[in-house]
C-alpha cells in the first residue's frame, strides 16, 4: 500500500487537535484576560482599535474572567514543555 | 597507496556531508523563524541567534542515530562512499540553488534524490526501491502541505473569531510571546530530526572505511561537529528564504504567525511520533499558507506558492540529474582524481552560486522590506521596483504637474504594461514574463 493510512490519519487528526487546538486556546486566554469589550463609537476617548477595523472599549477582567485566562495559559505552556519533553527523549 | 585513497574519500566525504548539514541548517531557519521575524516578534539578527542555539542543543538531544542512509528507498549494498559522495553533492547543489532563488525546499528530499541518482548511475534502476520512493517521499511531498494547510487555517480561523474584539495592541503584544514559544518549539525539533541525517552518513563513511567497528555508536565529535555545522548555518541564516517565506506568501500579522508555527510544531512533532515522516520544509510552508487561508480578508499569493510546489516537484529530479552526473565523471575519470575532480566541481558550483546570490543580496537588513507585487522570488524584486520607479519617472515628465495627485493613482494600473518593454534589460526573464502578463 503506498500510504499508510493508519498513521496518516493519527498524524492529521492528533495535529489538528493540538495544532488548531493550542491557538484556540491561547486567543481564548488572550480574550479572557483582556476583559470585555463594548463597541463604541470611533473617536470615543477610551476607545481601541480592534485587529479588523472595529472600536471598542475594554472592561477590566472580572476574576473568573482572570482565572479563566490563566487556566488557558497555562495548559498552553504545559503543552509546550511537554513538547519539548518529547523532543529531549527522542522523538518517538 | 589504497590507503590514501580510502583516507582521501573518507575526508572528502566527511567535509561534504558537513557541507550538507550546513546549508541544511540555512535553509531551514525559515520554516522556524520568518514568521516572527516579519512580524517584529524578534529582531532578525536574535531570531536567527535563538535558531541556532536551539538547533544546536537539539543535534545533541537526538540519540536515536542510524548508520543507514535512503533506508527502504534504495538496495542497502549498493551504498558505497563513491555513491554517497555524488549523492551530498547532488542534495547541496539543489539546495545552493535553491536558495539563490530564495525558494524553500526540503534538504531530505535533495539529499535522496541525489543518493537516488547516483545510485541508478552506478547500478541502475533494479539498485532503487521505487515503491518505497513513491511512499516514504513522494506521497508525504504531497500530503504534508495539505495536512499543514489544514491544521493553520482551522488554528487561525479560531484565533480571528476570538480576537475579534480585543484591542490591537494586546493581541499583538500577547500573540508576539506565543510566537517566540512555538518558533523555538521548531527550531528543537529541527535540531534534532534533521542533524541526525548527516551524523548517519558520517557514521556509514567511517564503519565503510573500517575507521570504526559496524556496531559502534556516533562518536562525539561527529555529533559535535554535525551540530556546530548546522547551527552555523541555522545562524547566518537563509535571509532570501526567510524573506519569501515571511513577506512573498502572506503578510502575516503575531496571530497568523504563532498559528503557523504551532501548527508546524504539532504536525512534525506528531509524525515523528506516528512514525509517518514529513519533511519539516513542507509542513512549515503550508502551515504558513494556511494561517493566510484561514485569517479572513488576508491575500495569499497564489503565484509564490505554485512556483514553490513546482520546486519541490523538481527536487527529487534535478538533485538526482546532479547526483547522477556526479557518480558518473567519479567514476568515468576513476579512482583518487575523479573523486577530487566531484569535489571540485561542488566548490566550483558553489561559489558561482554565491557570487550570483551578492548581485542582490538579501540580508538582516532588508528581509523585512514590503514585498513588490510581481516579483516571485526574492531576488528579482529589485528589477520591478526599478522598472516602476523607471515608468512612473516618465509619466510624471510627460504629466501636468498641477495635476500630479492623480497621475501616480491613474499610472498604477498600466505601469506593468509599460514598464516590462523598456525597462527588462534581459531579454526575457519569466519575471519579465510574468509582469508583462499581469
Amino acid at each position: 500500500m503506498f500510504v499508510e493510512i493508519d498513521s496518516l490519519l493519527k498524524v492529521v487528526v492528533a495535529g489538528l487537535v493540538v495544532g488548531a487546538g493550542l491557538p484556540a486556546l491561547f486567543a481564548l486566554g488572550v480574550r479572557l484576560a483582556a476583559g470585555r469589550a463594548v463597541p463604541v463609537e470611533v473617536g470615543t476617548p477610551d476607545g481601541r482599535f480592534t485587529s479588523d477595523g472595529r472600536t471598542v472599549r475594554v472592561e477590566r477582567a472580572t476574576r473568573p474572567r482572570q482565572v479563566g485566562a490563566a487556566v488557558c495559559f497555562a495548559v498552553v505552556v504545559l503543552a509546550i514543555a511537554g513538547g519539548i519533553a518529547f523532543v529531549a527523549g527522542g522523538g518517538h | 597507496m589504497e590507503d590514501v585513497t580510502e583516507t582521501l574519500l573518507l575526508v572528502l566525504v566527511v567535509v561534504t556531508a558537513l557541507a550538507f548539514d550546513f546549508t541544511n541548517g540555512f535553509h531551514d531557519t525559515g520554516n522556524a523563524m520568518a514568521t516572527s521575524i516579519a512580524t517584529k516578534a524578534l529582531k532578525p539578527k536574535t531570531a536567527v541567534a535563538l535558531s541556532a542555539v536551539l538547533n544546536m542543543v537539539g543535534a545533541f538531544l537526538s540519540l536515536a542515530v542510524a548508520a543507514t542512509i535512503a533506508k527502504g528507498l534504495v538496495d542497502a549494498n549498493v551504498i558505497t562512499l563513491e555513491v554517497v559522495l555524488a549523492g551530498l553533492v547532488g542534495g547541496i547543489t539543489w539546495n545552493l540553488l535553491t536558495w539563490l532563488l530564495g525558494i524553500p525546499s526540503s534538504s531530505s528530499h535533495a539529499l535522496v534524490g541525489g543518493v537516488v541518482g547516483s545510485v541508478l548511475a552506478a547500478v541502475g534502476s533494479q539498485g532503487v526501491i521505487w515503491s518505497g520512493v513513491a511512499a516514504k517521499v513522494l506521497i508525504p511531498a504531497l500530503l504534508a502541505p495539505l495536512i499543514a494547510v489544514g491544521v493553520a487555517s482551522a488554528g487561525t480561523w479560531a484565533v480571528a473569531r476570538l480576537t475579534r474584539d480585543v484591542p490591537e495592541d494586546v493581541s499583538t503584544r500577547a500573540f508576539r510571546w506565543g510566537q517566540v514559544g512555538s518558533a523555538s518549539l521548531v527550531s528543537l525539533a529541527h535540531g534534532t530530526n534533521d542533524a541526525q541525517k548527516s551524523m548517519g552518513i558520517i557514521l556509514l563513511a567511517l564503519i565503510a572505511a573500517g575507521a570504526v567497528p559496524a556496531d559502534s555508536g556516533v562518536p562525539f565529535w561527529v555529533i559535535l561537529s554535525c551540530a556546530f555545522f548546522m547551527a552555523l548555518g541555522t545562524y547566518l541564516g537563509g535571509w532570501r528564504i526567510i524573506r519569501t517565506l515571511g513577506k512573498g506568501l502572506v503578510e502575516i500579522d503575531t496571530r497568523q504567525g504563532m498559528a503557523a508555527e504551532t501548527s508546524s510544531a504539532a504536525v512534525i512533532l506528531m509524525s515523528g511520533f506516528f512514525g509517518y515522516s514529513l519533511s519539516t520544509t513542507h509542513v512549515a510552508t503550508g502551515s504558513i499558507l494556511g494561517s493566510g487561508v484561514g485569517m479572513p480578508g488576508a491575500k495569499v499569493r497564489w503565484g509564490v506558492a505554485g512556483r514553490m510546489l513546482a520546486a519541490w516537484g523538481l527536487t527529487l529530479p534535478a538533485a538526482g540529474l546532479v547526483g547522477a552526473a556526479c557518480y558518473g565523471i567519479q567514476h568515468g575519470i576513476g579512482g583518487v582524481a575523479g573523486t577530487v575532480v566531484v569535489f571540485a566541481v561542488l566548490v566550483a558550483t558553489s561559489v558561482a552560486i554565491w557570487v550570483a546570490s551578492r548581485r542582490k543580496p538579501v540580508d538582516h537588513t532588508n528581509v523585512n522590506d514590503a514585498w513588490e507585487e510581481g516579483a516571485v522570488d526574492a531576488g528579482l524584486e529589485t528589477e520591478v521596483v526599478e522598472a516602476r520607479e523607471a515608468a512612473l519617472g516618465r509619466r510624471l515628465d510627460v504629466a501636468d504637474p498641477f495635476a500630479a495627485p492623480e497621475t501616480p493613482a491613474t499610472a498604477a494600473p498600466e505601469i506593468p504594461a509599460t514598464a516590462a518593454p523598456p525597462a527588462t534589460p534581459a531579454p526575457s526573464t519569466p519575471a519579465s514574463r510574468q509582469r508583462a502578463g499581469v
